[in-house]
């Protein structure tokens, strides 16, 4: 057992804050935050030649091949810095094709999302709000060579930017198992029929409704086998969910720091508010809490990379940095007082963004209950 | 970050498996295993020596201590392993305070007298300790405590009361700190000694706990003597003494492990016991609680290998371990105040009932827990060190 760091770990994270601190202020935040389609082409470049794209893509398929821990690290500076642009999304997307997809796919995809060529767009959710199988009711009707897609996909990200998205969609009704009869198809974002509506949500992340109607796409684009996608998209959304636990805890790193140093400076009847017991009783319950949550999440991951079974500890982590992040951004507005609440304090993004996460890819009640199942419940 | 156990690590704690999932089985009829179970009477006392005799001889009490005095020179993470199965199995036989609390002062204060003559007991686990610290009116700030040494030919003389000295009808000796100069600030006129208690001059009284048992009591010190050769480092330099006693591994493994037998049990009563026309596991509110428990106690588990990985590289953790200790002790009250409000009626009965759930384990855990919390450092203190210590907030 080594819980250390690796040499190639800490020089991911000290890129990535020398990339965040160069590149990507809040102010830029902000502008992000308001404008419709969020992107900046010059960023998304930089990013893409820093390899950040392809990290965990092979070497033969124009990656680094680094390892998922080191994309963790990543995604924590990701999430302290506020990172907008669609790099979870289209990363996420990278991880099914990369271990489903053909030799012929991979070599015409994963290149493509390494050089920055290619955005993706995970079009999995829908009106039913769920990440169970059973909530999948988009239907792919087989016709000659191709499929024909129809359905509603709601609060995908970054379908904006998208030139593509992966796509699942109900080839069978198998009423005794839902998990039976759901494909995964690469679609062209351009296609006619292809319908993109904006959501405007808690964190200004760009969501949207993304309706399908009549929209063919080749069985060339089918990832995995006919009616075998779901178990494909259960490995994705324990990597999915990992990562996500992975930008809370980043943006609960930047909590901590910020809400010491203020903490420090504020002056009230003539001391610091930090020495004040009460202060400090947030404060250390801040610290410790985050520091755990982040553990757990570390150990997660970690077996997330080995490759084998980890449903359980998935969402433990899921969970408990879901609830860790969202209660503790709220002391940490507390903290802040009055200028924490304001629309011009960064407070405000951390806290707004920990509500949408926790329930992003698994959210603590059903993850809960996911651990109740595999405790033998 | 690999968190793959060594071979070595794996085949030691296979060992410790094999050894503790036997020695369970020779644990007299109303053992509990909870914390202080081993005073409530002498059947368990009994069982209580007759595993520390074991693991004396195998060298288990003594881990992490050099070779040169009997020890086996493993690190703290390979202690952290002996402490998290032997709480899982629930078994006995460990001195609460003589290999982790008094040994690590000893070897770093103690002479090489003191060393020779107490750390050999320790490690056969001979000694059954008893710690003279807290008193009525020195808690938290225990360096102003007022028991007075005085010199008086090869002897210290000593009176004074000691408070919630756990185990002293049971014990038969005690680590003290007594102030031996009144006249310096608080931390430098304290001695920290070390003494049997079989002899005149100490009177131990009861103090019973809200449960009505016996782990506390009262000792007073009426012209107690002391050979001056008990004295572990110099005279008056005591409370430098006890900072060494902070050096074990303070991961909290084992409340978080012996929990975590306990959520097996549950699980299974949860599967077998019906109200209002279903399983209590069946009941969704009584699946997330479980699942909440189960999610708090991987975490703390996470965290204490933390801890025990630092502490293992050589690093001194105040923040980290304080945060185990708040963490893990405020985990336990949670948990046995959970399983009491899901057993609902029968959470309440006592053991020896027939109706009594679990032997009745949490009727005594939501209470005695309640002293995890405040003793070995309250959590009011364990949050003041996090923030002095490792956020640098003022003081």
């Amino acid at each position: 057992m080594d819980l250390n760091f690796t040499e190639t770990q800490d020089i991911v994270r000290t890129t990535a804050r020398e990339f965040m601190a160069r590149y990507y202020p809040k102010s830029l935040v902000r502008e992000l935050e308001e404008e419709p389609i969020g992107f900046r082409e010059d960023i998304w470049k930089e990013a893409a030649n820093l390899g950040w794209l392809g990290w965990v893509i092979p070497e033969e398929y124009g990656g680094v091949g680094g390892d998922f821990l080191e994309l963790i690290v990543l995604l924590e500076e990701m999430g302290k810095a506020c990172f907008m642009l669609p790099f979870f999304s289209t990363v996420i997307c990278s991880l099914p094709i990369l271990a489903a997809g053909t030799k012929e796919q991979k070599e015409e995809l994963l290149p493509k999302i390494a050089q920055g060529e290619m955005i993706f767009s995970l079009a999995f959710t829908e009106p039913s709000a769920t990440y169970e199988a059973a909530g999948i009711e988009t239907k792919a009707v087989a016709d000659g060579n191709d499929y024909v897609i129809n359905g509603t996909k709601l609060f995908i990200h970054d379908a904006q930017v998208a030139h593509s998205f992966l796509c699942a969609a109900r080839t069978e009704t198998d009423k005794a198992n839902p998990e039976n009869g759901i494909t995964l198809f690469v679609v062209d974002a351009k296609s006619p029929g292809i319908k993109i509506t904006p959501l405007e949500a808690i964190a200004d992340d760009k969501q949207t409704e993304v309706i399908f109607k009549d929209v063919k796409v080749s069985k060339d684009a089918m990832i995995g086998e006919i009616n075998q996608g779901f178990p494909i998209i259960k490995r994705l959304l324990e990597q999915a969910a990992v990562a996500k636990c992975a930008e809370m805890m980043g943006g609960a790193d930047w909590m901590v720091e910020n809400c010491v140093a203020y903490a420090i400076e504020r002056v009230q009847y003539g001391k610091p508010i930090g020495s004040y017991g009460i202060i400090q009783s947030y404060l250390s319950e801040m610290w410790a809490e985050v520091g755990i949550a982040k553990r757990l999440m570390y150990y997660a991951a970690w077996l997330v990379a080995q490759g084998g079974p980890c449903a359980k500890e998935v969402a433990m982590a899921k969970s408990l940095a879901s609830e860790v992040y969202r209660s503790q951004t709220r002391m940490g507005v507390q903290i802040f007082g009055g200028i924490g609440t304001t629309r011009e304090h960064d407070m405000g993004l951390y806290y707004r963004r920990a509500r949408q996460a926790a329930l992003l890819f698994g959210d603590p009640i059903s993850m809960r209950e996911r651990v109740a199942q595999e405790i033998g419940l | 970050m690999d968190f793959q156990l060594t071979p070595e690590q794996q085949a030691l704690k296979n060992e410790f498996e094999k050894f503790f999932s036997e020695e369970i089985k020779n644990a007299p009829p109303n053992w509990s295993g909870n914390l202080m179970a081993l005073f409530e009477s002498d059947e368990n006392w009994a069982y209580h020596r007759s595993v520390a005799d074991k693991l004396g001889e195998k060298g288990w009490l003594s881990l992490p201590w050099p070779k040169k005095y009997g020890g086996q020179e493993h690190s703290y993470f390979e202690q952290l392993l002996f402490n998290e199965v032997r709480a899982y199995y629930r078994v006995p036989g460990v001195d609460m305070w003589g290999p982790q609390i008094v040994a690590p002062s000893i070897l770093e204060h103690g002479s090489e007298e003191i060393k020779n003559t107490w750390l050999p007991r320790i490690s056969r686990g001979e000694i059954n300790w008893c710690q003279g610290w807290s008193e009525p009116n020195a808690g938290s700030d225990l360096a102003s405590l007022a028991t007075k040494a005085v010199e008086n030919g090869d002897d210290y003389v000593l009176n004074g009361q000691k408070i919630w000295t756990s185990g002293a009808h049971r014990a038969d000796h005690m680590f003290l700190m007594a102030r031996t100069d009144p006249d310096v600030p608080k931390h430098k006129g304290i001695t920290y000694f070390l003494t049997d208690i079989d002899k005149p001059g100490i009177t131990i009284r009861e103090l019973l706990f809200m449960h009505k048992k016996r782990d506390y009591n009262e000792v007073f010190f009426d012209n107690f003597r002391i050979p001056k050769k008990n004295i572990v480092g110099d005279i008056n330099k005591g409370w430098y003494v006890t900072m060494a006693g902070i050096n074990f591994e303070r991961s909290m493994i084992g409340s978080v492990s012996e929990l975590q037998g306990e959520l097996e049990e549950l699980v299974e009563l949860c599967k077998g016991t019906e109200r209002n026309g279903k399983t209590l596991a069946k009941d969704p509110l009584v699946r997330q609680k479980l699942a909440q428990l189960a999610i708090e106690l991987e975490a703390a588990k996470n965290w204490a290998y933390y801890v025990s990985h630092l502490q293992s590289k050589g690093q001194n953790v105040p923040a980290e371990s304080s945060a185990a200790k708040w963490f893990s002790s405020e985990l336990t009250v949670r948990f046995a105040n959970t399983v009491i409000e899901i057993m609902g009626l029968y959470g309440t009965l006592k053991e020896g009932s027939k109706w009594a759930m679990l032997d009745g384990r949490f009727e005594d855990m939501c209470q005695i827990s309640l002293g995890i919390t405040i003793a070995g450092g309250t959590t009011e203190t364990m949050k003041n060190i996090i923030s002095w210590m490792g956020l640098k907030l003022p003081r």
